[in-house]
C-alpha cells in the first residue's frame, strides 16, 4: 500500500516518517495482456484482454474507462496518420484446449470514447491459425518500420511459431499475397522495435496466468532484417529457443510480460508491461511502466526511481549538488604524516548534520555544485509525493537535504534554491526520468510563471540552473549515487 | 512448458472463456475456421521412417534419428509440479521391462498400465524432435504424458571431453551408455543447449543415448546434440537403429 508523504503543508516529522515500497503505477491499474501504452489527445491509453482498458491523464494514475470492442485477447495499438489501428485476437491461446484463432485489425480516429470521432470500424482478420498448424494466432503486435514506413504484425504463442505478416499502413489490412514468416518458437506476447539498424524481437518465455507462481519473463533477440533471423546475445536463433533476458520477476512482482515501447522523446524511453501478480495488490495482474535503457546495442529494463538518500552528481564535471553553505572541516585523521602509523587503527566519525545545520542561514539557500565529500549539505533524500500526480511510471518526488525539510525548488527566474520547508507546491515537485544511458533527467513539475518544461542543468561546472533539456549534452544528465 | 496460454489456472481459464462467450457475437468479425479435428492425422511432415543407412547429425550437430515410444499416460494439470524430486522419481519408475537397458526395434510393443504402446524408429524432419506432433499424429494423448526415446550413436573413434547438450519441453532426463548424463528439471521450454552434461567420453563404436521427457499441458519436444570443449557441435558421428525394419 502506498504511503507517500502528503502533498500539503504537513509537519516535517510526519513527512519523514513515511516509506514507500516500489510500486507499479498508481490508481486501479488492473489489466492482463496490455497493449502498448499510447497517447491520444493528451491522455494515455492501454488496452487489455477481454475488452476495454485503462486511461490516465499523466501516465502515473490509471483508471478503467478505455473502450475496445471485439473482446478477445491481448490487443495492440498503433497510431499511423489519422488512425489508431487496434489489433486483437479471438479464439486460440489454448482456451478450452483450442489453438484456432483469428487476428483482427480495426481502426478509429480517436481512442477517446467520449469523442464524436470515436468508433472502431473495418474489423478484418489479417492472420489466423486453424488449430492444428504450428501456430496459435493470438498476441498481435505492430511494428511501423521507421526506415521505410512498412507495417508489420507479429503474433503467436508457445504453440508453434511466432509469425510475422505485413500489413498496409494505409488500411491495416494484410498486403495481398504476403506470406507469414516464422521468426521464433516457444515465445508469446511478442513485440518489436527498431533502433540503430537493428530490429528487436521481444517476447515472453515462461508461464503466465498462475499468479505469484507465474514465471513469465521477457526475452529479446535482434536482427538486421525485420524478417530475421533473430539472434540473442549468444548467437542463438529465436527459432531454436534463443532469447536474452530483458526483464523478469523482481521485488514483489512476479510474471513480467507483454512488452510495449513508449518513446517520450529527448532520450527518454519507457516500456510498459504487466506483472502477473503484484504481491502488494492481492496478487492481481497490474500494469507498470519502467525506464527502457540501452547498453551495447541491447535494451535493458530499468527500474523506476527508488526513494532514498543520495549524492546527486552532475555528469558534466562530476560535481555534487549541494547547499551553498560554508564548508566545515572535520577531523582530518591520518595523523603521523607520511611516517609509519603508530597506535591502534580506529574509525573516524563522519560529519553529522547536527554539527553544521544550526549554523546554516535561515530562509532560502542557493544551490551549487562541488566536490563530493559526503557532508550533510551534499546528501539529498528523495521521497515520492502522494496525490500530486506523476508522469509515465512514477509519481513526483520531493528532494530535500537529508534530515531536514530544506527542499529543492524551482524559482520564477529559472534557478534552483533550497526552500526552508516543503509545501507540496508544483515548483517543489520533481520528475526524475532515467535516460536511455542510465543517467537521469531531473525536472520540476512546473516553474513559476512559466509553461516551458525545464530541466536541472549544470550551466557551469559548479553552477546549476534550469534550462530546456538538451539530450545531446551531459549538462542536464545526473547520477544518483549512494552517499 | 505450458503452452496453454490461459488455462494454467482453472479460475483464469473460466474467466477468459466466459469473456469469449460474451463477445462471440460481436459484429463484423468472422469467427476463425474450426479446427479440422476430423482430418486424418499423420506424423508427416514432422517424421519419416528411419532408414537402415547411417544418418549423420544435421549441420548444427542435432541428432534427428530416434526410437520413440508412444506416450505413457502421466496426468498433470500443471507443469509446476516438475520439481527435481518429482521428475527423478517419475523417470526412475519402471514402466516396462528392461526400461534402462533395452534397445528396442521398430514396432516392438510394451504394456504400461494396461496400455499397449509401440516403439517407432523415426527420422525427425526438423532439428528438434516434436513429440507433441508424434503423439498427435498417432492419435495418442498429447498432454499429461511421458515419452521415452532411444538412439544409437556410432563414433569412429573415442572422443573425450564431449558434452551432451539437451533442451526439452518440459522436464527430461538423459542417459549415455547407462549413466545419467544431464537432467532438465522444472517447467522448461525447449532451448538448444539449455542444459549440458559434464565432460563425457564417446566410445569408439556404439553408444546408447536414452531419454525421457515429461509434460503436462504443453507442446512436448526435445533437441539433443554433442558439443566439444569449444562448444562446437560434434558431427563426425552417425546414428543407426539396428534392425529398424523388423
Amino acid at each position: 500500500m502506498k504511503s507517500y508523504i502528503l502533498a500539503a503543508a504537513v509537519p516535517t516529522l510526519v513527512a519523514l516518517c513515511v516509506f514507500s515500497p516500489a510500486l507499479a503505477v498508481d490508481g486501479e491499474p488492473y489489466i492482463h495482456d496490455p497493449s502498448t501504452v499510447i497517447q491520444c489527445d493528451g491522455k494515455f491509453y492501454v488496452f487489455g484482454t477481454g475488452g476495454g482498458g485503462l486511461i490516465s491523464d499523466d501516465g502515473w494514475t490509471w483508471h478503467s474507462g478505455a473502450v475496445r470492442p471485439g473482446g478477445g485477447v491481448a490487443p495492440d495499438v498503433i497510431h499511423i496518420a489519422d488512425r489508431y489501428y487496434m489489433s486483437y485476437a479471438r479464439g486460440g491461446g489454448g482456451l478450452a484446449g483450442g489453438h484456432a484463432s483469428g487476428v483482427h485489425v480495426m481502426w478509429s480516429k480517436t481512442l477517446d470514447p467520449k469523442s464524436p470521432d470515436f468508433g472502431f470500424q473495418d474489423d478484418t482478420i489479417v492472420a489466423s491459425s486453424d488449430g492444428i498448424e504450428d501456430c496459435d494466432a493470438i498476441d498481435p503486435a505492430f511494428l511501423l518500420d521507421p526506415t521505410d514506413g512498412r507495417l508489420w504484425l507479429s503474433y503467436g504463442t508457445y504453440f508453434g511459431y511466432i509469425r510475422l505478416v505485413e500489413l498496409d499502413p494505409k488500411t491495416g489490412k494484410r498486403i495481398a499475397g504476403n506470406q507469414p514468416v516464422n521468426i521464433a518458437i516457444d515465445m508469446e506476447a511478442t513485440a518489436m522495435m527498431y533502433r540503430d539498424g537493428w530490429y528487436y524481437l521481444l517476447g515472453t518465455h515462461g508461464t503466465c496466468c498462475d499468479g505469484a507462481n507465474s514465471t513469465y519473463n521477457i526475452r529479446v533477440a535482434r536482427s538486421r532484417k525485420v524478417t530475421g533471423p533473430y539472434l540473442d546475445n549468444m548467437g542463438i536463433d529465436t527459432l531454436k529457443g534463443g532469447g536474452k533476458l530483458f526483464a523478469g520477476a523482481s521485488g514483489r512482482f512476479a510474471g513480467l510480460g507483454h512488452f510495449g515501447q513508449l518513446d517520450l522523446g529527448d532520450g527518454v524511453q519507457k516500456f510498459s508491461c504487466h506483472y502477473e501478480a503484484d504481491l502488494d495488490r492481492s496478487g492481481r495482474s497490474v500494469l507498470d511502466i519502467r525506464p527502457l535503457l540501452w547498453k551495447d546495442g541491447w535494451p535493458v529494463a530499468g527500474d523506476n526511481f527508488q526513494e532514498g538518500t543520495y549524492e546527486i552528481q552532475s555528469e558534466r564535471k562530476g560535481y555534487a549538488l549541494e547547499l551553498a553553505v560554508d564548508f566545515v572541516r572535520m577531523d582530518r585523521g591520518g595523523r603521523g604524516g607520511f611516517r609509519a602509523p603508530a597506535g591502534p587503527v580506529t574509525p573516524i566519525p563522519v560529519q553529522e548534520l547536527s554539527q553544521v545545520a544550526p549554523n546554516w542561514p535561515a530562509g532560502n539557500l542557493d544551490i551549487r555544485l562541488g566536490d563530493y565529500l559526503f557532508r550533510p549539505h551534499q546528501k539529498w533524500t528523495v521521497t515520492p509525493v502522494a496525490n500530486a500526480g506523476g508522469y509515465p511510471g512514477s509519481p513526483y518526488f520531493k528532494i530535500a537535504i537529508a534530515g531536514t525539510d530544506r527542499t529543492l525548488a524551482a524559482t520564477a527566474d529559472g534557478e534552483v534554491v533550497a526552500v526552508p520547508a516543503f509545501t507540496g507546491s508544483p515548483e517543489q515537485l520533481w520528475r526524475i526520468d532515467q535516460l536511455t544511458d542510465g543517467t537521469y533527467r531531473i525536472m520540476p513539475k512546473s516553474v513559476p510563471d512559466s509553461k516551458e518544461p525545464m530541466a536541472l542543468t549544470a550551466v557551469g561546472g559548479s553552477t546549476p540552473t534550469l534550462a530546456r533539456f538538451d539530450p545531446r549534452s551531459d549538462k542536464a544528465r545526473w547520477d544518483f549515487r549512494k552517499p | 512448458m505450458n503452452t496453454l496460454r490461459k488455462t494454467a489456472m482453472p479460475g483464469m481459464g473460466v474467466v477468459a472463456v466466459l469473456a469469449f462467450q460474451v463477445f462471440s457475437a460481436a459484429p463484423g468479425s468472422a469467427a476463425p475456421a474450426a479446427a479440422p479435428e476430423d482430418a486424418a492425422r499423420s506424423i508427416a511432415p514432422y517424421f519419416t521412417p528411419a532408414t537402415p543407412s547411417p544418418k549423420a547429425p544435421d549441420t548444427d550437430g542435432f541428432l534427428q534419428r530416434w526410437l520413440l515410444l508412444e506416450p505413457i499416460n502421466k496426468p498433470n494439470r500443471t507443469n509446476t509440479v516438475f520439481t527435481d524430486t518429482y521428475v527423478r522419481n517419475a523417470m526412475n519408475t519402471e514402466y516396462f521391462p528392461n526400461q534402462f537397458t533395452v534397445i528396442p526395434h521398430n514396432g516392438d510393443k510394451v504394456t504400461v498400465g494396461g496400455q499397449e504402446l509401440a516403439w517407432h524408429a523415426l527420422d525427425s524432419a526438423n532439428w528438434n524432435v516434436k513429440l507433441f506432433r508424434f503423439a498427435y499424429g498417432l492419435n495418442k494423448p498429447t498432454y499429461g504424458v511421458l515419452f521415452w526415446a532411444v538412439t544409437v550413436v556410432n563414433s569412429p573413434r573415442e572422443i573425450q571431453n564431449v558434452r551432451l547438450a539437451a533442451g526439452s519441453n518440459s522436464a527430461s532426463m538423459w542417459w549415455l551408455n547407462g549413466k545419467e548424463a544431464v537432467d532438465l528439471f522444472g517447467d522448461r521450454r525447449m532451448v538448444m543447449d539449455d542444459c549440458v552434461s559434464k565432460r563425457l567420453t564417446l566410445h569408439k563404436g556404439k553408444n546408447v543415448i536414452r531419454g525421457a521427457v515429461i509434460n503436462g499441458p504443453g507442446l512436448s519436444d526435445f533437441c539433443v546434440r554433442f558439443i566439444d570443449e569449444n562448444g562446437d557441435p560434434v558431427k563426425d558421428i552417425t546414428l543407426s537403429l539396428e534392425n529398424t525394419g523388423k
